[in-house]
């Protein structure tokens, strides 16, 4: 673990990929579907996952995307990146989504479909379920 | 992050639900960022202004703070959904046009400049080199710290709101003194602005906080304006410097296979229903040089040109309005090809424009085809 940004507790499945992701034009805000025909996410929906990615890029206006996600009902229920940006930060951070930054070697160990339990109280605030 | 007592008391809620979202929100950035403190701004650019990217959840967040929130510095805006002068020809719903102009009145009511506009460095006065200012659209803050000497981080929509608000932001690593630890080399001999759209989209990709560049010289407004869309769209890079760098700096080469890549991944089609020139907007400079290229000849296809309001209004006393409406131009203020609602995917299926940063959001958010073309391609192609 490298940073809370934001608080909070939860527990999910983890969808993860391996690309970072532009908020605004990849992820429908209405439906929580990565419309990016070249993402590797392409027709997942990110609703109610743990969504791990390496970082946010691009457009500034992505963290509109992610407050009207959690407004839509279509939103991950925590994020873990890699590396922080400040559209990631600041959209999770106004529609109250969990959100750290793990080291490299945690973020390779996590794969799409395990059951994990987050809690930024914690010591050890990612655990396998 | 150490903060005053005020703000300390701010964090609280104890001035308000307000400046206690704001600070929220600078804290967030602040952490993110490793800074230590939060230090003053004087202005602020934000993004977040079209209905068509931030639906009714933003316009009704932006409805909500209004009634409280007032900005505390200059604050101006990035481009809405369209031009009210000619908006009637476009064919967008009563809705789009009523909650775009319920987004432009939160923002007036919050004090901001309606600028609306992408190139606040073309159009506005730059402060004393060094001074510390808040933008939120991309490619704003990367000419914003590279070639204009003013410092920002490659802000949120939020961090830039919040800034705006407080009139502060965290004393980030972008905002000191920071030397790149990556050196791109540009090996494409000959460029035009879309190639420098390109090597802006490659550094985005490969850079972190900031990149230098070598191997480019004499670069035109058009080129500059190119390069910083280009790496603003594909990453989180905020910075380039033109040389080699320190010695030690890690080497990576921009050639033609990197160059094809782009290509293949923002050019599917062969041909466009129409043109569109601005993504970054348009500047006097570009309207001018592109009324003297046109000279006698007109589009064979709808072109529409994107600019801000006060360019429009300059072109039009010199008359380029007229050159250009005469060879077919449409002339649009207020919006940008990027993220426009006026190019829909029921009635057209292709676009050409010289924009990488335009191509990369009309193929992902538009949903239509892009053909690529620099500008001069464009005007021996499409015009006759």
């Amino acid at each position: 673990m490298k940073k809370i940004l934001v608080q909070g507790k939860t527990h999910g499945i983890i969808l993860k990929s391996q690309h970072p992701i532009n908020f605004l034009g990849t992820v429908d805000k209405k439906t929580g579907i990565i419309s990016d025909k070249n993402h590797e996410l392409f027709d997942k929906s990110i609703k109610d996952k743990i969504l791990a990615f390496p970082n946010g890029v691009g457009s500034s206006v992505g963290a509109y995307t992610i407050y009207s996600i959690k407004s839509n009902n279509v939103a991950p229920l925590a994020m873990i990146c890699q590396k922080a940006d400040l559209t990631v930060a600041t959209g999770c951070a106004l529609a109250n989504i969990p959100l750290v930054i793990i080291t490299d070697k945690e973020f390779s160990s996590l794969k799409t479909g395990q059951k994990i339990s987050l809690d930024t109280e914690s010591s050890n605030p990612i655990t396998l379920l | 992050m150490e903060l005053t007592k005020d703000e300390e008391s701010a964090l609280k809620g104890e001035q308000g639900e307000v400046m206690q979202t704001a600070y929220r929100i600078l804290i967030a950035t602040g952490e993110a960022t490793d800074a230590e403190k939060l230090i003053p701004i004087e202005w602020a650019h934000l993004s977040g202004v079209n209905y068509n990217t931030i639906g009714d959840a933003g316009e009704e967040f932006l409805s909500g703070i209004s009634k409280n929130a007032r900005v505390k510095v200059k604050t101006t805006l990035n481009p809405m959904g369209f031009d009210i002068d000619n908006v009637s020809n476009y064919g967008l719903d009563d809705n789009f046009i009523s909650k775009q102009l319920s987004i432009s009145k939160s923002y007036e009511t919050m004090g901001v400049a309606l600028s609306f506009s992408c190139i606040p460095y073309e159009i506005f006065d730059i402060p004393k080199e060094g001074t510390q200012v808040s933008f939120a659209e991309s490619n704003a803050a990367i000419h914003a710290n590279s070639f204009d000497n003013l410092k920002t981080n490659k802000e949120s929509a939020f961090s830039a709101l919040a800034s705006a608000i407080t009139g502060k932001t965290p004393y980030s690593l972008l905002r000191k003194e920071d030397s790149p630890n990556l050196t791109i080399r540009m090996k494409i001999n000959n460029p035009n602005e879309l190639t420098y759209g390109m090597l802006g989209f490659f550094a985005g990709k490969v850079g972190n906080n900031s990149v230098n560049i070598s191997g480019v010289k004499d670069m035109d407004k058009r080129s500059c304006k190119a390069l910083c869309g280009g790496m603003g769209t594909s990453g989180t890079c905020a910075k380039f410097l033109f040389g080699d760098g320190d010695p030690g700096c890690e080497k990576v080469d921009f050639d033609k296979k990197d160059m094809n890549d782009i290509n293949d991944e923002l050019n599917t089609a062969e041909k466009g229903d129409l043109i569109t020139l601005g993504s970054p907007q348009l500047g006097l400079d570009e309207i001018s040089d592109l009324t003297s290229k046109l000279k006698g000849r007109s589009f064979k296809k709808r072109c529409m040109i994107f600019c801000p309001r006060t360019v429009k209004e300059q072109a039009r006393k010199i008359g380029y309005t007229n050159e250009l409406e005469r060879a077919g131009c449409e002339i649009l203020a207020d919006c940008c090809t990027c993220l426009t609602p006026l190019i829909s995917k029921d009635n057209i299926d292709s676009v050409t424009t010289n924009s990488i940063k335009g191509a990369y959001y009309l193929k992902n958010s538009n949903g239509v085809d892009v053909n690529l073309k620099s500008l001069s391609q464009i005007i021996e192609d499409e015009t006759r």
